[in-house]
């Protein structure tokens, strides 16, 4: 039923996956899930004549956490497999929340979360809590690998930084700090299985005194990309946490979003809700934090 | 996928965009839409449609059996999927809430509405499948 015609290539080695990309480079893409490409080819949304296939490359499907280097996603690993990793419920709840909720069990036990990035949908439901976390994406190609932090991966809608021939063969997630907490939540019009209307994600720690050592706070779906609120940040870094402080900070990441009109929720709402959203989580990750920070505190 | 040249005709195409779960099969153990995966990239990998849940010729699978006890097909179009979905529910989860089941049924629709059977016939097939003494646990 496809309405074009392709040739799938099937490599069995990152370097065969790689020279393929190279040689085909005229018109070629990736496949690993399929969830969001095999649709575009269907509807005839996408022409290309190469596809090349990540699934038979050995040592991408893999998700492990290490506390030196943290989590570490593999190019072809699975949005429900990051999901079902005890540490990552643990450690990563954002992501881990973003990996059970988005879509359908379907699409979760087929797309990978590496492809949910490298679409660059500004919807995209793992980019929130992974810009909160500050991930790195790890780019391959024939040369070599780059590590892009992921803060500078978006380009715009349906575009990234990612250059022709490279592929992501990891996303790597560094170990929370100590007294952390995170969060990621998100509204559908419809219900969760729709495409995210609004999503915001937060992740922050603790000092000694119960000052907010670090915070991150980030968007999905109210701009052209996943979106950071670095005016937000700057202003709970290093602050003493209160309710008046997080409903400005959530003031200001409401008044960072540049969200549009369309049918999934109107600008305006959109804007209201990352107001809402953002207290919200920040609430979450400090309740987190400050239990963390009551377990932890007899060892501090 | 080729049903009709396998003479498998029990899945389901429905929206052909992933959206709907009627071409629900296990690639692996898993549930994934068929209508997405290239056969290709199925070759060598072992898949369950809904032909093979069935022990024997003569026998159902306790879903199905919990499906035809209920009443939970109406017109039967999404009931392929809806069972292939139940049995990645229930091979994860034996004994779900009622919560549970309806979010294991979030990729499956029904244009007849008939969810409230199909919900009740997969609380069935748990007990079924669990048995006396994991009921109790």
């Amino acid at each position: 039923m496809a309405t074009s015609h392709f040739a799938l290539h099937q490599p069995q080695s990152l370097s065969q996956a790689l020279d393929l990309l190279e040689m085909h480079r005229a018109s070629v893409r990736l496949l690993a899930g399929g969830t969001d490409l095999v649709p575009k080819l269907k509807v005839g949304a996408l022409k290309v004549a190469n596809l090349v296939s990540l699934q038979g490359v050995p040592g991408l499907g893999a998700v492990a956490f290490d506390e030196g280097q943290g989590l570490v996603i593999g190019g072809t690993a699975r949005l429900a497999q990051v999901a079902a990793l005890p540490e990552v419920k643990r450690l990563y709840p954002g992501l881990a929340h973003a990996c059970s909720v988005m879509a359908t069990t379907q699409i979760r036990n087929m797309g990978t979360v590496a492809g949910n990035l490298a679409n660059a949908a500004p919807s995209a439901d793992t980019a929130a809590p992974l810009l909160a976390y500050d991930a790195r994406v790890t780019a391959t190609n024939k040369k070599g690998s780059r590590d892009i932090p992921l803060a500078q991966f978006f380009a715009g809608p349906g575009l990234s930084v990612l250059e022709p021939g490279e592929i992501i063969t990891a996303i790597t997630v560094p170990p929370p700090p100590p007294k952390s907490g995170s969060a990621y939540q998100r509204l559908s019009a419809r219900s969760q299985v729709d495409i995210c209307a609004v999503g915001v994600a937060a992740s922050l720690s603790l000092d000694g005194q119960g000052r907010l050592a670090h915070c991150r706070l980030a968007c999905a779906s109210v701009a052209p990309t996943p979106l950071r609120c670095l005016e937000a940040e700057e202003m709970l870094s290093g602050q003493a946490p209160g309710d008046d402080l997080l409903d400005r900070a959530a003031q200001a990441a409401a008044a960072a979003a540049k969200p549009i009109d369309d049918m999934r929720a109107s600008a305006a709402y959109r804007r209201q809700m990352v107001e809402v959203l953002s207290r919200r989580v920040l609430a979450t990750c400090l309740a987190q934090a400050a239990s963390l920070a009551q377990a932890q505190g007899g060892a501090a | 996928m080729a049903p009709a040249e396998l003479n498998l005709t029990g899945t389901k195409v429905g929206c052909n965009q992933g959206d709907c779960g009627a071409c629900t099969v296990l690639l692996e153990g898993r549930s994934v839409s068929s209508c997405l995966t290239l056969a290709m990239e199925a070759q060598g990998r072992p898949i369950t449609t809904i032909e093979g849940l069935a022990p024997s010729l003569s026998e159902l699978h306790p879903i199905q059996e919990a499906f035809v006890q209920t009443q939970a097909v109406q017109c039967g179009f999404c009931s392929a999927g809806m069972i292939m979905s139940a049995k990645h529910l229930l091979d994860h989860n034996p004994h779900p809430s009622e919560a549970e089941i309806r979010q294991g049924l979030s990729g499956n629709l029904c244009r007849c509405t008939g969810y409230t059977k199909v919900v009740e016939a997969i609380g069935v097939a748990a007990d079924k499948l669990g048995g006396a003494s994991a009921k109790e646990a």
